[in-house]
């Protein structure tokens, strides 16, 4: 064969152009505070764009006064939620009670909006096994994953015994970021629900970075809503500094999936302002001040808080009560944690199995000797 | 009673979970239709229906991983890894999560796991098909590992791990699957998770073995009976936790061990039996604990395999020295 023969297949082509489905991420207003989208806007009652306002100067107050008991030394392990309110609050809005939550470690704020406490996040943070107490008052949520990727599968069957249960519209919610996609089992667990056509609802916030690795380094792909296309699962941009259209599409991406018409995959288009975690993260080893600026200038607080203030539904006097408010409420919740029981050793042996066998069974004994000392 | 192979006793074992429980479910690769390629699920997509018996994508940490959820949801999963060298794609669902997850949640939650997986040599399989990988399993908290050396017990295990409530680890020798046949109950029965087995009594020396080195114990202790050598022979059935009662009682008597395993000696069972005789009962020794194993080398290419594996001759040279110690 001649070495200039006209190739069959195009493959430059497909590449420069398979994304083009996905790169359309959905905004309803844009960071100066515009409207972009009247039509999808007036699906908003006042009353609802308050409480989803309401919802974001929680989840920020709920960053600062955290990241205040991590500097003063009162917590462990804590991943800061700072620039992620409008993607976490937007998708928390769109769940129903009935749904399994599936979270990463910084997916807290959702998993208190579904009903755990934040004394339970500050002693998940601090490392006391109360902070899964939730389980037990029946909130259908899963613990905050720390091997990323696992939750993805774990929501793919949690979604087949759902189906399997004839449950009613119900889901379960996978989080993952922009670097939990490069993970095998990312890919299992949306495969799987799909081959079961199953209930699962999954999101990447992708926030930019995985620590100091940046969105880039993870994939050549152009999207990561376009993740789920080679596994049949469709997927979609939105604007996660939007919580507008952050809600409308959770809210879209649940019914789809909850009427029975397999999962589907949800790329939310936000930004880490601070560090990956409290312990000693710098990212300024990484990435600029003037890489950081364009986001900050998108920050979703700002946008609705102008929008709303413009509708004269909202003041800073408001706000201010609110976050005094919410932060008092924090701090008596650090407070309850800081209470709670010491913890034995012999209670985690006797967790180890149903029964426990012969040598754990010896160590209770042991224990329980020392314990009550 | 009727005669079953190993294989066709953990089929029947496993026909009875699905029938008692509504809520158990088998899957895994080819475990439908196909009945297993060994056709150990053989016969129960067509009873059970494919709801309760159904296969599932190439993709052993979704398998797993699933099996999770699916806990979770109130099912009671019996998932299957094709060999258990496979199982390597799903250690974070084994060790990271299911095995911990009762633990997590201070005992409200369950994880009633049965891991179905066939492994062990002699079959001149392909690579990571026959290797013996307890050994990474058995140091996990919270999971359990077994296997069964019999028909019998293959039955009464089987049930007894579905049934138990915590994640155990079912391993299913494949050399075994068709080479025995024995006499099997019918209807519903169960064999302890966690008790080892006298399978012969003898005083004058215990052999300690698992899954197919079991039958070469025997076979040792057969030939031996005829020159007035009485050896003790104990199945453990259960690497984590391991039986010491069932042990120490008969060390105590024939105050001489060797233990047999197929796997390397640095993995494997043996070394926490050894370790647990030591520890706790060594005065009652009167020579050292004796050990048989596979070298540590990789497992061999198919063709190499019997040179390889340690066999009943080299159990009984074991026995021999650790007797004339």
């Amino acid at each position: 064969m001649a070495a200039e023969d006209k190739q069959v297949v195009d493959f430059a082509k497909i590449k420069s152009t398979m994304s083009d489905p996905y790169k359309k991420p959905i905004q309803v207003i844009d960071e100066s505070g515009k409207i972009v989208n009247q039509e999808l806007f007036d699906r908003f009652s006042d009353d609802e764009l308050v409480t989803l306002m309401e919802k974001m100067v929680w989840e920020r107050a709920l960053h600062e006064q955290t990241m205040n008991f991590s500097r003063q030394g009162r917590l462990g392990f804590y991943a800061p939620t700072y620039g992620e309110e409008a993607s976490e609050m937007g998708i928390a809005s769109a769940m129903k009670k009935q749904d399994y939550l599936f979270p990463a470690y910084r997916d807290l704020p959702q998993l208190i909006q579904h009903g755990a406490t934040v004394k339970e996040g500050y002693l998940w943070s601090k490392g006391h096994y109360q902070c899964y107490d939730y389980f037990r008052e029946g909130v259908r949520a899963w613990i905050p994953q720390i091997i990323i990727g696992a939750q993805y599968v774990q929501a793919a069957g949690a979604a087949l015994g759902i189906k399997k249960n004839g449950e009613k519209d119900t889901v379960a919610y996978a989080f993952t970021g922009d670097g939990g996609t490069s993970q095998g089992d990312f890919y299992e667990g949306v495969n799987f629900a799909s081959s079961f056509q199953a209930p699962a609802v999954f999101f990447v916030q992708n926030n930019g970075w995985a620590i100091s690795v940046p969105r880039s380094t993870q994939t050549a792909a152009e999207t990561l809503a376009q993740k789920g296309v080679a596994s049949g699962v469709p997927g979609t941009q939105v604007d996660g500094m939007d919580i507008l259209a952050t809600y409308l599409v959770a809210k879209d991406a649940r019914d789809f999936a909850a009427a029975g018409n397999g999962p589907v995959l949800v790329e939310t288009l936000t930004y880490r302002f601070g560090a990956h975690s409290s312990a000693g993260d710098d990212p300024s080893r990484y990435r600029t001040k003037e890489q950081e600026k364009p986001w900050f200038d998108r920050d979703p607080l700002i946008r609705l808080r102008k929008v709303l203030t413009d509708k004269k539904l909202w003041d800073q006097d408001k706000e201010d009560k609110l976050v005094a408010q919410y932060k008092d409420e924090f701090k008596q919740a650090m407070k309850d944690a800081e209470a709670a029981p010491k913890q034995k050793i012999s209670d985690f042996l006797k967790h180890t199995f149903e029964v426990p066998t012969p040598d754990v069974a010896a160590d209770i004994k042991k224990f329980e000797a020392k314990e009550s000392k | 009673m009727a005669k079953l192979t190993y294989i066709k006793a953990i089929t029947d074992g496993l026909d009875q979970v699905l029938q008692n429980d509504p809520k158990t479910l088998i899957f895994g690769e080819d475990v439908g239709k196909n009945g297993g390629v060994f056709r150990t699920t053989e016969g129960l997509q067509d009873k059970y229906g494919t709801d309760r018996v159904f296969d599932t994508p190439l993709a052993e940490s979704g398998i797993l991983g699933m099996s999770i959820g699916l806990s979770l949801t109130g099912w009671r999963p019996i998932p299957e890894i094709q060999f258990m060298g496979f199982t390597m794609e799903a250690v974070d669902s084994i060790g990271g999560q299911m095995s911990r997850n009762r633990f997590r949640s201070s005992g409200d939650i369950s994880m009633p796991i049965t891991i179905r997986t066939p492994f062990g040599g002699g079959t001149h399989t392909a690579e990571l098909h026959g290797d013996s990988l307890e050994g990474l399993f058995i140091g996990i908290p919270g999971l359990r590992v077994v296997t069964p050396a019999n028909p019998y017990d293959a039955k009464g295990m089987i049930i007894a791990a579905v049934e138990n409530n915590d994640p155990v680890l079912f391993m299913e020798n494949l050399k075994l699957y068709r080479s025995m046949k024995a006499e099997v109950p019918e209807g519903h029965y169960t064999v302890p998770l966690d008790k080892a087995n006298v399978v012969k009594e003898g005083s004058d020396i215990t052999v300690v073995a698992y899954s197919a080195e079991v039958n070469e114990a025997l076979k040792v202790a057969d030939k031996l009976e005829k020159e007035n050598i009485s050896v003790e022979v104990i199945d453990l059935r259960s690497l984590s936790p391991i039986d010491d009662e069932t042990i120490f009682a008969s060390i105590d008597k024939t105050h001489k061990v060797v233990i047999a395993q197929e796997a390397q000696k640095m993995t494997g069972a043996g070394a926490k039996v050894a370790a647990d005789i030591a520890e706790k009962d060594i005065m009652s020794l009167d020579a050292p604990i004796g050990r048989v194993a596979a070298p540590d080398s990789v497992f061999p290419f198919a063709m190499a395999e019997n040179d390889w594996l340690p066999d009943a001759d080299d159990i009984e040279d074991k026995v021999r020295e650790i007797l004339n110690y």
